[in-house]
């Protein structure tokens, strides 16, 4: 197991460390020192303004110390200063966090709740009506571009249905900590949107796993044994038909974390997403390099959580 | 020896074996392929939704007639007749079939040039996708070892940047164009076919008739395209018909965020927003129509997709039902 995780462990860091190059490159070495210094500096950059970020930026040498300086920073927990908001790249991240978080976190709930609720039904009730019903609706909204669902849901909410317009906020973000009411009604239409779009997905893994479950001889095993169908079903079948779920789940959860960029930016939800688009709007790249750096952080350290649990849960995973 | 002359043998050994007449039941091989294809004639979802592609494929194809007949071109602006007192856009008529944009230019021709670019983009991009997969998971899946390890954690990292940012970025950095978007798209999702591919040529390299390749001295370019890629065919073909749709929505996606083709170029992503600034003043057509196009489009192709992937692989969880 210590070998395992090593390895593992090992292979996150590797595949951080040239993630790390990648992006680097593509901001740093891609546009050349002195349009990156241009851009860091913002707009309204002085020539004098854009030699000192150069000298700072150490962009004067050659590419490997800069990268190792940037690099040294970033593992110090420093992403750099935004020139162009006057104020450090890690409280731009900060802030906008909350928002990412609250956002994916309830989105998710919903969405596992409901992928599993009818990937379970459509499984128990293969070929029925629900089944045709749930299997098709998830088809709909796995195909639905997660614009045209947002802009669906805020015609008909925030629109159509005049009299409960208010009900739903559609546009920005409140925090939770100045009005959990408030932050509650802005995030619904987000939440919905993303979890639908998601949901999709999960219905058709729950619906084929759980098959795949009920077919086996331990389930024949229980139900002979003449345990209740409800009881076969959540303490044994579901249990086994589920670690497929989880690992989708992780791995959901970790990229939406690093910013849910179409929906945030439909929304105005102001938070990882939202801010990035920003940040390339005006070409503020420091907050670009901060977030992009970030979400592959949070992929590769979801990876690697997921692969651990599955080792845990099931030894033979750690054979390679 | 052709068809009736082996139908005709074996009738006679049943006639010679029981001296009774001919039963019916001969026996014709049929390849896995041809199986596949029947299986597919029998799914209606899936003619349905082949049926809606090639409708979709008919009117891109036919966008200039229809442009003629009607007299209104792509980017052509009908600044009299096409907006009203307010400069909005006016609503589906007899002139303007699915009404007018905020442009005042025909909707309707304007949708139809946009099936153009979402076909090709959807094509073309799946395309690169697909070449590069099969060659990068081939090569691991085969050579395996170092290479393997190499192109396994490559694929790890195109998989850790999330792949908006990085789109928007380069497409920011050198200039949106449809080129760019179709390049984009179909390198950055390398990677499914690539874990696909890689997997199922692991799994069947060590069969005897790889061995048995070997052993002629056949060279491992020959192993590789002559004796697994065949191998992995079917699900590749099952992977790109899913991959179309899915690139269809991110080229929409990029140019709805404003970074895809550059205007006036017609296009979903981008008609659908400009709609965002109007549809909510009664201006409804102007922002349904678009979005019906591209959720047809990609809903026809996941079932069609969903359809491709039962015929070839019966024992798969067969979802759609």
């Amino acid at each position: 197991m210590i070998r395992f995780l090593v390895r593992r462990v090992g292979q996150s860091i590797l595949v951080l460390f040239i993630s790390s190059i990648v992006v680097f490159a593509l901001f740093f070495v891609g546009p050349g020192p002195s349009q990156v210094a241009r851009t860091f500096a913002g707009r309204l950059g002085t020539a004098a303004r854009i030699a000192q970020i150069k000298h700072e930026l150490h962009l004067d040498q050659p590419l490997y110390l800069q990268y190792s300086h940037w690099a040294w920073n970033l593992l110090h927990g420093n992403f750099g200063y935004d020139y162009y908001k006057g104020q450090s790249v890690g409280s731009v991240i900060a802030a906008a966090a909350p928002a990412t978080i609250s956002l994916v976190i309830g989105a998710a709930i919903i969405w596992i709740v409901y992928g599993v609720f009818t990937g379970v039904i459509s499984a128990v009730r293969s070929r029925s009506l629900m089944d045709r019903a749930f299997t098709a609706s998830a088809l709909f909204f796995y195909s639905m571009p997660t614009f045209v669902l947002g802009l669906a849901l805020i015609w008909i909410f925030a629109y159509k249905l005049s009299p409960v317009t208010t009900f739903f906020p559609f546009h920005g973000y409140v925090s939770i900590t100045s009005d959990p009411g408030a932050w509650f009604q802005h995030l619904i239409l987000p939440w919905l949107t993303l979890a639908l779009v998601t949901a999709a997905t999960y219905t058709r893994l729950t619906r084929a796993s759980m098959l795949e479950v009920l077919g086996e001889d331990y389930v024949r095993t229980a139900r002979s044994k003449g345990m209740s169908e409800n009881r076969l079903i959540t303490r044994h079948a579901l249990r086994a038909a589920l670690t497929p779920v989880v690992t989708l789940a992780g791995l959901d959860i970790g990229t939406s974390l690093g910013g849910v960029i179409i929906v945030e930016t439909l929304f105005g939800v102001t938070g990882l997403g939202w801010t990035v688009i920003q940040a390339i709007n005006v070409q503020d790249e420091p907050v670009i390099l901060g977030i992009t750096i970030l979400a592959a952080a949070f992929v590769v350290v979801a990876n690697l959580i997921v692969d651990i649990l599955y080792a845990v849960l099931d030894p033979r995973v750690r054979l390679y | 020896m052709s068809m009736p002359e082996l139908r005709s043998a074996g009738t006679s050994e049943v006639l010679d074996e029981t001296g009774e007449a001919a039963v019916s039941t001969k026996i014709e091989g049929r390849s896995p392929w041809r199986l596949a294809y029947e299986r597919l004639r029998k799914d209606r979802a899936a003619k349905i939704a082949l049926g809606t592609i090639l409708i979709i494929v008919l009117l891109a194809i036919l966008a200039p007639v229809f442009a003629k007949i009607l007299g209104h071109g792509p980017n052509q602006q009908f600044i009299d007749i096409g907006q009203n007192a307010n400069g909005g856009p006016v609503p589906p008529s007899g002139t303007f079939w699915l009404g007018t944009d905020n442009n005042g230019r025909d909707l309707f021709i304007r949708i139809l040039y946009g099936a153009r670019i979402s076909l090709l983009v959807g094509v073309l991009a799946t395309g690169i996708s697909v070449v590069l997969g099969v060659l990068f998971g081939l090569t691991a899946g085969y050579i395996g070892g170092f290479v393997d390890t190499v192109i396994a954690r490559f694929i790890d990292v195109m998989l850790s940047i999330p792949f908006l940012i990085l789109a928007i970025s380069i497409a920011f950095i050198s200039g949106a164009s449809l080129w760019l978007v179709i390049g984009i798209i179909g390198v950055l999702s390398f990677t499914y076919p690539a874990r696909i591919v890689r997997g199922q040529v692991i799994s069947i390299k060590g069969r005897e008739f790889i061995e048995a390749a070997r052993a002629l001295g056949a060279g491992p370019w020959r192993i590789m395209f002559i004796d697994l890629l065949p191998n992995v065919m079917a699900q590749v073909i099952v992977y790109a018909t899913l991959l179309i749709p899915l690139a269809i929505v991110a080229e929409a996606s990029l140019s709805f965020l404003g970074v895809g083709v550059p205007p006036p170029t017609a296009d979903w992503g981008s008609m659908i927003n400009d709609a965002t600034g109007w549809y909510q003043y009664g201006y409804w057509w102007f922002l349904l129509f678009p979005s019906l196009a591209l959720l047809i489009t990609t809903l026809a192709f996941n079932i069609f997709g969903d359809s491709v992937r039962d015929a070839l692989d019966p024992r798969g969880a067969g979802i759609y039902v």
